[in-house]
C-alpha cells in the first residue's frame, strides 16, 4: 500500500530557469502513471526530485503520509531506473543486485535467495554470474530494473529505461515491464517522450510543458478527448487548423465546419481518421501525396493557402495526387484560449 | 552447385585476406629497433669484458663487472635509498593529490580552474633553475643533503601526475552510477568507496604507478638537494660514469635500474589491463 503525492512542487535552476512549475499529482496504490513530455518538459527533472538527486526549490513530496522532502535518495523507499541503465561494471549481475541488500545487512542466505528470485523475475535466471559488459542493451535494462526491485521499494521511477534500445526490444521490454509492475502491484512513476510507450503500459498520463501539467487522464481519454491544443498535437497525429468561427461555423481557405460557439478566432482539431475525403471538382483541397501503408493510407492534402491536412483512407488507390477532393470531418473539437471549446 | 561456387568464392574470401599494412609494419619496425635497440647494446655491454672496434660482438663475455658492482656497499645503498624515496614519496603524493584531484573533478570552488593549471606551472618552466631556487630556500631550512629534502623536491616533480591522471579518472566516472549507488541505500562515503574509486582505479594505479617509477629515476632534483648525504641509484651512476670511463659500470646500472620499472610494468599489466593508461591522458 503505497501512495505518493507531489503538492505544489516547484524547481527552479540558477539561471533562473523554471524546470518544474507548482505541479501537483496523487499516484494511487499499484498505479502507474507515465510523465510524457517533449525535452524541457521538467519530467525528469521532477522524477530526479522524488527520487532525491534534485531538491526542490520549493512543495512538498510524500510517499505514504511521510514526508520525504528533504530526505537523502539512500534514505528513501524509493527505486530508480536509469536510461543509461548505470550498471557497476566492476560488479557481476549478482554482485550489482546484492549491493543493496547487503547494505541492509542481510544474511547471505537471504541475499542470495532474494537475488535469484528477481533474476528469475526478470527472464535472467542463472545469469547471476555474468559480467554486466558481457550482457546485451536489453538485459543490462533488465538487470537495472532487477537491481531495484530485489530491494521491494514502495515507489518504481523509470527514467526513460528504454530510450537506448531499439524499437522492437523497446516494444517487447515494455510489456514485460507493464506486466511485472502488475504482477507486484508496485506504484510506478515512468518518465518517457514516447507517446506510444505512454499509450500502451500507463494507467494515467500526465502531459507535462514547460514544468507544468497540461492534461492528467486515462490514455483512451488522453487520446480522444484532448483538453488543450498542446495535448491534441503531442499525442497521435493531429489536424490542427487555424481560423475564424463566424455565425456558427469554422472557416478557413473555404473549408467550413458546423460550429455553434461565439464568433471569433478558434483552432480545429480533427484527427487523420475522422476526416473523410469524397472526390470532386474543383473540391476544397487537392491532394498532395498518397502513401499506402498496406493496411490502411494516408493522404496529404492542401487547403487553397496550402494548409497541409492528412486524412487516413481505407483505399488509397482511390485518390491520386492533383485530384480535387471535399472534405467531411466525422469528430472535431475546437479550441480557444488554450482551452476546448467545443466537442461534436 | 559446383558451377557457382568459384563465382561465390571470390568475393567471398576477400574479407578473410585483409591487404597487407605495409606503413604499419615499417611504422612497428623503426619504433621498435629505436626502442630495442638501446637496450640489446646495453644490456650486452653490461655482461662484457672486451669489446673493441672494430667488432660487432664482444670478444669476451664475464660477470667481473657485476661482481665489482655488487661488492660496493655505496650500491646497496643507493639503491636501498632510491627505493625509500619512491616509497615514500609516492605514498605521499597520492595522500596529497588523490583528495585534491577528487576536489577538482567533482567540486566547484573559486580559483579552480587557475589552480588546476597552476599544476603545469612547475613544468612550464626550466626545471633547472626552478630547483636552484628551491634549493636556496632549502639551504636555509637546513633541507640540503637530507632524506626528507629530496622526498619535498621529488613530491613537487610527482604533483602533475598524480593531479592530472586522477582528475580525468573522476571525471570518467559515470554521475549516473553513483546517484544508483545513493539510490539502493549507500552514504556518500560508501558511494566513493564502493562505486568510484573502483571504477577510476586502475586509472589512478597508473598515476602511481608513473609517479613511483619517475621518482626513482629522477636525477636533477634528487642530486642537487640531497648531496652528498643522500645518493640514489641514478646520482650514483653519474658519478661512476664521470669519475672513470668505463662503460661496463654504467650499462650494468642500467641493467639494475631496469628491474624495478620492469616489475612495476609487469604488475601494472596485471593490474590494469589495456586501455587505462590511454583513459588516463584522457584517450
Amino acid at each position: 500500500m503505497s501512495v505518493l503525492k507531489i503538492s505544489e512542487v516547484s524547481k527552479i535552476f540558477a539561471g533562473p530557469t523554471v524546470a518544474v512549475d507548482k505541479f501537483s499529482l496523487d499516484v494511487a496504490d499499484g498505479e502507474l502513471v507515465c510523465l510524457l513530455g517533449p525535452s524541457g518538459s521538467g519530467k525528469s527533472t521532477l522524477l530526479r526530485m522524488i527520487g532525491g538527486f534534485e531538491r526542490p526549490t520549493s512543495g512538498l513530496i510524500t510517499i505514504d503520509g511521510e514526508d520525504i522532502t528533504h530526505q537523502p535518495p539512500e534514505k528513501r523507499p524509493t527505486g530508480m531506473v536509469f536510461q543509461s541503465h548505470a550498471l557497476w561494471t566492476h560488479m557481476n549481475v549478482f554482485k550489482n543486485l546484492a549491493f543493496g541488500l547487503k547494505l541492509r545487512r542481510l544474511p547471505a542466505s537471504e541475499i542470495k535467495q532474494r537475488v535469484e528470485a528477481v533474476l528469475e523475475l526478470v527472464g535472467l535466471a542463472g545469469y547471476g554470474g555474468r559480467g554486466v559488459n558481457q550482457l546485451s542493451g536489453g538485459q543490462q535494462q533488465r538487470v537495472a530494473l532487477a537491481r531495484s526491485l530485489v530491494l521491494e521499494p514502495k515507489i518504481l521511477l523509470l527514467d526513460e529505461p528504454f530510450a537506448s534500445l531499439d524499437q522492437h526490444l523497446r516494444e517487447r521490454l515494455r510489456e514485460e515491464v507493464r506486466d511485472i509492475q502488475q504482477r507486484l502491484k508496485i506504484t510506478t512513476l515512468f518518465v518517457t517522450h514516447g507517446q506510444d510507450e505512454a499509450l500502451a503500459m500507463a494507467d494515467r498520463i500526465v502531459v507535462m510543458r514547460d514544468g507544468r501539467t497540461e492534461q492528467v487522464d486515462r490514455p483512451d481519454i488522453i487520446y480522444r478527448e484532448p483538453q488543450t491544443p498542446f495535448v491534441a498535437g503531442f499525442i497521435g497525429t493531429m489536424n490542427l487548423v487555424e481560423g475564424e468561427v463566424s455565425n456558427g461555423h469554422f472557416k478557413r481557405a473555404g473549408f467550413a465546419v458546423d460550429m455553434p460557439i461565439a464568433d471569433g478566432p478558434a483552432v480545429l482539431a480533427v484527427r487523420p481518421e475522422a476526416l473523410d475525403l469524397t472526390a470532386a471538382e474543383p473540391g476544397t483541397a487537392r491532394v498532395h501525396r498518397v502513401t499506402d501503408y498496406g493496411t490502411h493510407g494516408l493522404v496529404d492534402l492542401d487547403l487553397r493557402d496550402g494548409t497541409r491536412l492528412k486524412s487516413m483512407v481505407a483505399h488509397p488507390d482511390l485518390f491520386k495526387p492533383g485530384q480535387g477532393v471535399d472534405l467531411r470531418p466525422q469528430a472535431v473539437s475546437a479550441y480557444r484560449d488554450n482551452q476546448r471549446a467545443y466537442r461534436s | 552447385m559446383e558451377r557457382v561456387s568459384p563465382v561465390i568464392s571470390a568475393p567471398a574470401m576477400a574479407p578473410n585476406r585483409p591487404p597487407i599494412d605495409w606503413a604499419g609494419i615499417i611504422f612497428t619496425a623503426l619504433l621498435s629497433a629505436a626502442i630495442v635497440l638501446p637496450l640489446i647494446v646495453v644490456g650486452t655491454w653490461a655482461f662484457t669484458e672486451v669489446w673493441r672496434y672494430p667488432n660487432v660482438v664482444p670478444q669476451q663475455f664475464g660477470l667481473r663487472f657485476w661482481n665489482q658492482t655488487l661488492t660496493r656497499a655505496d650500491v646497496w645503498s643507493a639503491l636501498t635509498i632510491s627505493l625509500q624515496l619512491s616509497t615514500v614519496v609516492t605514498l605521499l603524493s597520492a595522500a596529497i593529490c588523490l583528495p585534491a584531484a577528487y576536489a577538482f573533478a567533482r567540486m566547484d570552488f573559486p580559483g579552480r580552474t587557475v589552480l588546476f593549471f597552476s599544476f603545469l606551472a612547475g613544468h612550464a618552466f626550466p626545471k633547472f633553475g626552478l630547483l636552484i631556487a628551491i634549493a636556496a630556500i632549502f639551504l636555509q631550512l637546513n633541507l640540503i643533503g637530507t632524506f626528507w629534502g629530496v622526498v619535498l623536491i621529488q613530491l613537487v616533480g610527482t604533483l602533475l601526475f598524480m593531479i592530472w591522471i586522477p582528475v580525468a579518472a573522476f571525471q570518467s566516472v559515470d554521475r549516473r552510477m553513483e546517484e544508483a549507488a545513493r539510490d539502493v541505500g549507500a552514504s556518500p562515503l560508501r558511494v566513493f568507496w564502493s562505486i568510484t574509486l573502483p571504477q577510476a582505479g586502475p586509472t589512478i594505479a597508473a598515476a602511481v604507478l608513473l609517479s613511483f617509477v619517475g621518482t626513482f629515476y629522477e636525477t636533477e632534483g634528487a642530486w642537487l638537494i640531497g648531496a652528498p648525504g643522500i645518493r640514489t641509484m641514478p646520482v650514483l651512476m653519474i658519478s661512476f660514469i664521470n669519475n672513470q670511463m668505463v662503460i661496463q659500470y654504467g650499462a650494468v646500472l642500467s641493467v639494475m635500474l631496469w628491474v624495478p620499472s620492469f616489475i612495476a610494468l609487469m604488475f601494472a599489466r596485471r593490474v590494469i589491463g589495456g586501455g587505462a593508461f590511454a583513459r588516463g591522458f584522457g584517450g
